[in-house]
């Protein structure tokens, strides 16, 4: 139990580490968003997972079954709000062609 | 900086990292209230209110040295008062010797809350919560006076047409808003009522009520919203709040008591003081949503009815 636990947690903290080198290094406002998106929903639900194996208690495991589903319903949601908020202000992303310029 | 909604943001989060270090200081009630009031719904209605003024700020004419100068004082006359103060967390601190210990030790016998923070906001300072809640009426009022604008009532044909388009463009957002607004409604009900127990509180509750519903109105558009929610009603339930407030206060005063003892509204001081407590609750939980629905309807409507200003005249 332990071991799982410790596994989800630690899947959960790499990928809440790769979503910040993400934001840091993505080229455009897109994939920057990209990486957010993912780290909100995955990362979140594996490091829930790993506290839910960790605990004891039902009625703990329930509040964070709770926080689980919350998250997975909102997060994708506002990602997509932002996302469709950005194509409506005309914001383009970034294609491939930068390297043929070069 | 010059734009306002970076601003906006900046303060909202200042308000979640604020409402972060509460939690981390063991103050769960203030980061409760600074999370739902200060990082939710005041950036809300500041978002709302730059929908109206524009979003940059005007240029500034004067030089900035002056008030640099102002604040590097002001600052280090803070600092140096702080040189006198005791040690964070000392036990001979004036905060933990004048009415903190009396607090802690008498509340559970004579209130019988299990959070003491709610005892001492409801029942031991019960008029400054009054004066708060009518601090929170007088705003309205005051939008209200300020902002109101007569409004014809909407077409039924054109909202639908509107609605028709609003939802293509925000379809995922409907559905998922629609699944949502139940569990916001239910959660602020349990705030609400679990304040005595729990961190939470009327004004927390209402502050969330007032989110739930001003996040249906930004999905469904403000006329389908006016339909739902009656304004002049929500102008009354403003009031009726305070009202119960106040008239808790006048019935222990009827009763031989002083203003806002609840021990009088029941023959057992501490079911009195239960009562009484859950009543305020109610009335500040009342007027705290129905002020921040009152002011978010006026000022997007204000901007609403600008708009069609402008569309009729070009």
């Amino acid at each position: 139990m332990d071991i799982t636990s410790a596994l989800f947690l630690l899947i959960g903290s790499f990928l809440c580490l790769s979503g910040g080198v993400g934001i840091l290094r993505f080229p455009d406002f897109y994939t920057r968003m990209h990486a957010a998106g993912v780290t909100d929903t995955l990362a979140t639900a594996m490091i829930l997972i790993g506290l839910m194996l960790q605990s004891p208690d039902a009625l703990v495991v329930i509040k964070l079954i709770i926080i689980l589903l919350m998250t997975l319903f909102i997060s994708p949601t506002a990602s997509h709000a932002l996302a469709s908020a950005a194509i409506h202000n005309n914001l383009k992303p970034v294609l491939e062609n930068k390297k043929d310029n070069e | 900086m010059k734009d306002l909604f970076a601003v906006i943001m900046l303060a909202g989060i200042y308000s979640l990292l604020s409402a972060s270090f509460f939690v981390a200081m063991d103050a769960v009630d203030v980061a409760f209230t600074e999370a739902s009031v200060g990082a939710g719904i005041s950036t809300l209605l500041m978002l709302v209110a730059i929908t109206m003024t524009g979003r940059s700020e005007d240029p500034v004419r004067h030089k900035p040295i002056l008030a640099l100068v102002v604040v590097v004082i002001t600052g280090s006359l803070l600092i140096y008062g702080t040189l006198d103060m005791p040690y964070f967390g000392s036990v001979d601190a004036p905060v933990h010797q004048h009415v903190a210990p009396q607090y802690i030790n008498d509340s559970m016998q004579k209130v019988g809350m299990p959070n003491i923070v709610t005892s001492v906001l409801a029942s031991y300072r019960g008029f400054d919560t009054f004066g708060e809640v009518v601090v929170i009426f007088t705003a309205g009022i005051g939008v209200l006076a300020l902002l109101s604008v007569a409004r014809r009532p909407g077409d039924i044909a054109e909202i639908d047409s509107l609605n028709k388009t609003m939802h293509e463009e925000f379809l995922i957002l409907r559905i998922v808003a629609k699944m949502l607004i139940p569990f916001i409604l239910l959660f602020a009900l349990y705030v609400q009522f679990h304040g005595d127990f729990g961190p939470g509180g009327g004004f927390q509750a209402g502050v969330i009520f007032a989110a739930a519903i001003i996040l249906y109105t930004m999905l469904f558009g403000m006329s389908t919203a006016r339909r739902v929610i009656n304004q002049s009603v929500i102008q009354l339930f403003a009031a009726i709040g305070v009202l119960v407030y106040g008239s808790v206060g006048v019935i222990s005063l009827l009763e031989g008591k002083h203003f806002l003892d609840y021990s009088a509204l029941s023959a057992d001081p501490v079911a009195g003081q239960h009562i009484g407590i859950l009543l305020i609750e109610l009335g500040v939980g009342i007027t705290v949503a129905s002020v921040m629905i009152i002011i978010f309807f006026n000022f997007a409507g204000r901007e609403n009815s600008q708009q069609s200003q402008e569309n009729n005249e070009s």
